[in-house]
């Protein structure tokens, strides 16, 4: 199952990479003699309430998911590993101090306060992974923390302070290479929930602005004409649960290789 | 509880002035009569012309007043009371599928548990991973082509019907019914996935202590040894777990209001991030973090009373 995962990220990869390639039409020629036409030969997935052909405009919307996907995915572990590892190393009042925040943090509904947030900001693209990517550090930051808290006590970390090694290489060089493998699968689990939470924002007209397509904002579309174009709503959603579905399943199968106690559970 | 209030103040208020320019700016620029001495008179009665900290410390001493200002939208009424007057829908839609969740993931999750393996458990796993991936507005939106569009057994839009006053009380409480079964429905859909599977693991994990083994021993039937003693065990973190869930209910609850025009929390928070209303969205943000809050405490209060181990200590 995970190589099936693993199959289809890899897929996806190869779609976004070769977008300009593999699209049939441009995704944003504007035809309006052919304004939701049902999937036919010329247009597999049909067309949109421009005319514009929906395969294309789902081709280059994979681009656009990754990006938010791994961008956002990055704020969140790098900010994440960062607090996670000060806070499980150092101990104390850092330790309380970040917890806390972690712990006020979570009280806020996650979609609330990015909505707050983008109703601030400019709805583009670098706001949405950025916003995605402040507000998906906390589970990160437990997870590396909860590493650092039993690693920091075992004999190669005494070692390596016994031969002079400073706070800043015990942490980055020893511990946190040892803690690589929770944030691994949290990563790959979190590129899947970015996905999944850009599309609800393109879809609620607040995320990717048209005319840069994305899935979410092809799903609006398809609500707007809810009663005469089946199409516009099927596929891209299809597009959107096979891609978490694929990473989902790849997390899933990183975490058992890693770490076989959990197998089947 | 008392320091995560006051963080969640600081968050709502440095949220609230990330915003580039004055909140007052949008008034202001769309009218062109509004002149450099009623900018300021408006920036004085948002306090804007204070220091950082005196507007908090101004902002806090109204919040303990639940006094949340005044909503920038046409009719400037009070943000509380456009809130509360629909808090009661939001939780009500929540409060019900939070109970369709847990009837459906408990049962599912204890025999796939028990019957580890079989058909069942393999079936639901499929489900729990679909079910994990789906992006629930995009189901919505499948069960409306299905139901309103092609079927045309349930209305998909609003509460209530155009003609609802006109209804007898039953036909009216039948009415209600079918508007909400979508939005239900797909609002507990997304818990359902996780619940189930923690119940499993959670099953799983209970099986394998020694107090079962005792049980069995002791030549109790199988049925007692599950229905009885493993499941009481197993059920007891699943309190914490919907403790967990309630933001994320809360969350998606903007979603499914919007898509079904349900007149909530979610379908304003979202109507006043389009709009900008600057007072609303800060109101509802400081709400949403409250009302997890509480169900927080709620859950640890349950957990407390229902496990007898947390209780002594």
């Amino acid at each position: 199952m995970a190589l099936a995962g693993g199959l289809v990220v890899i897929l996806l990869f190869a779609v976004s990479v070769f977008a300009p390639w593999i699209a049939p039409c441009d995704p944003n020629q504007i035809n309006l003699q052919k304004v939701l036409m049902p999937p036919s030969a010329d247009h597999l997935f049909g067309t949109d309430q421009l005319g514009r052909d929906v395969l294309s405009r789902m081709i280059w919307g994979a681009r656009i998911s990754l990006k938010v996907g791994f961008v956002a995915t990055g704020i969140a572990i790098l900010i994440g590993t960062l607090l996670g590892a000060v806070s499980g190393y150092y101990g104390r009042w850092i330790d309380t101090i970040i917890m806390r925040f972690v712990d006020i943090m979570l009280c806020f509904p996650a979609f609330f306060l990015i909505l707050a947030v983008v109703a601030l900001l400019e709805p583009s693209i670098w706001n949405i992974m950025l916003i995605i990517g402040l507000t998906g550090w906390m589970g990160i930051t437990r997870l590396v923390r909860a590493d650092f808290i039993s690693l920091k006590e075992r004999d190669f970390v005494s070692a390596a302070r016994a031969i002079g090694a400073g706070d800043l290489r015990i942490i980055f060089v020893h511990v946190l290479p040892n803690a690589m493998a929770s944030v691994l699968v949290a990563a790959t689990l979190g590129v899947a929930g970015a996905i999944l939470t850009e599309s609800a924002l393109s879809f609620l007209g607040i995320g990717v602005q048209p005319p840069t397509p994305s899935w979410g904002n092809i799903l609006t579309a398809g609500k707007d004409n809810i009663d005469i174009a089946w199409w516009l709503s099927l596929y891209p959603g299809m597009a959107i649960l096979i891609t978490v579905l694929g990473y989902n399943l790849l997390g899933e199968g990183i975490r058992d290789s890693l770490d076989p106690r959990l197998r089947g559970s | 509880m008392i320091p995560l209030l006051f963080g969640i103040t600081i968050i709502c208020f440095v949220v609230m002035h990330l915003a580039p320019g004055s909140p007052t700016d949008l008034e202001t620029q769309l009218n062109p009569r509004a002149s450099a001495d009623y900018r300021e008179r408006l920036r004085a009665m948002y306090d804007l012309d204070k220091p950082m900290h005196e507007q908090y410390i101004l902002w806090i001493g109204k919040l303990v007043t639940l006094d949340l200002g005044m909503s920038f939208s046409q009719d400037r009424r009070p943000v509380a009371d456009k809130i509360f007057e629909r808090i009661p829908i939001t939780i009500a839609i929540n409060v019900i599928s939070m109970i369709l969740i847990m009837a459906i993931a408990i049962p599912i999750g204890v025999l796939s548990a028990v019957y580890r393996d079989s058909l069942f458990d393999k079936i639901t796993s499929v489900f729990v991973f679909v079910g994990f991936a789906i992006p629930t507005f995009w189901l919505a939106l499948l069960l409306m082509i299905l139901f309103g569009v092609h079927l045309g057994w349930l209305p998909i839009s609003g509460i209530r019907s155009l003609n609802f006053e006109y209804l007898p009380p039953g036909t009216a409480f039948l009415d209600l019914i079918k508007h909400l079964i979508l939005p239900v429905l797909l609002s507990a859909f997304g818990g359902l996935a996780g619940l189930s599977r923690y119940m499993r693991s959670n099953m799983l994990e209970v099986i394998r202590q020694d107090y079962i083994m005792t049980a069995r021993a002791k030549g109790l039937s199988e049925r007692v040894v599950i229905y009885k003693h493993a499941l009481r065990n197993a059920l007891l973190p699943v309190i914490t777990i919907l403790g967990l869930s309630i933001p994320g209910l809360i969350g998606g609850s903007v979603i499914f209001e919007t898509i079904f025009a349900i007149p909530g929390m979610g379908q304003l928070f979202y109507m006043s991030v389009m709009s900008r209303d600057y007072p609303l969205v800060m109101g509802i943000l400081f709400i949403g973090a409250v009302l997890t809050l509480l169900g927080n405490l709620f859950a640890d209060v349950s957990y407390a009373l229902a496990d007898p181990r947390i209780r002594v200590s």
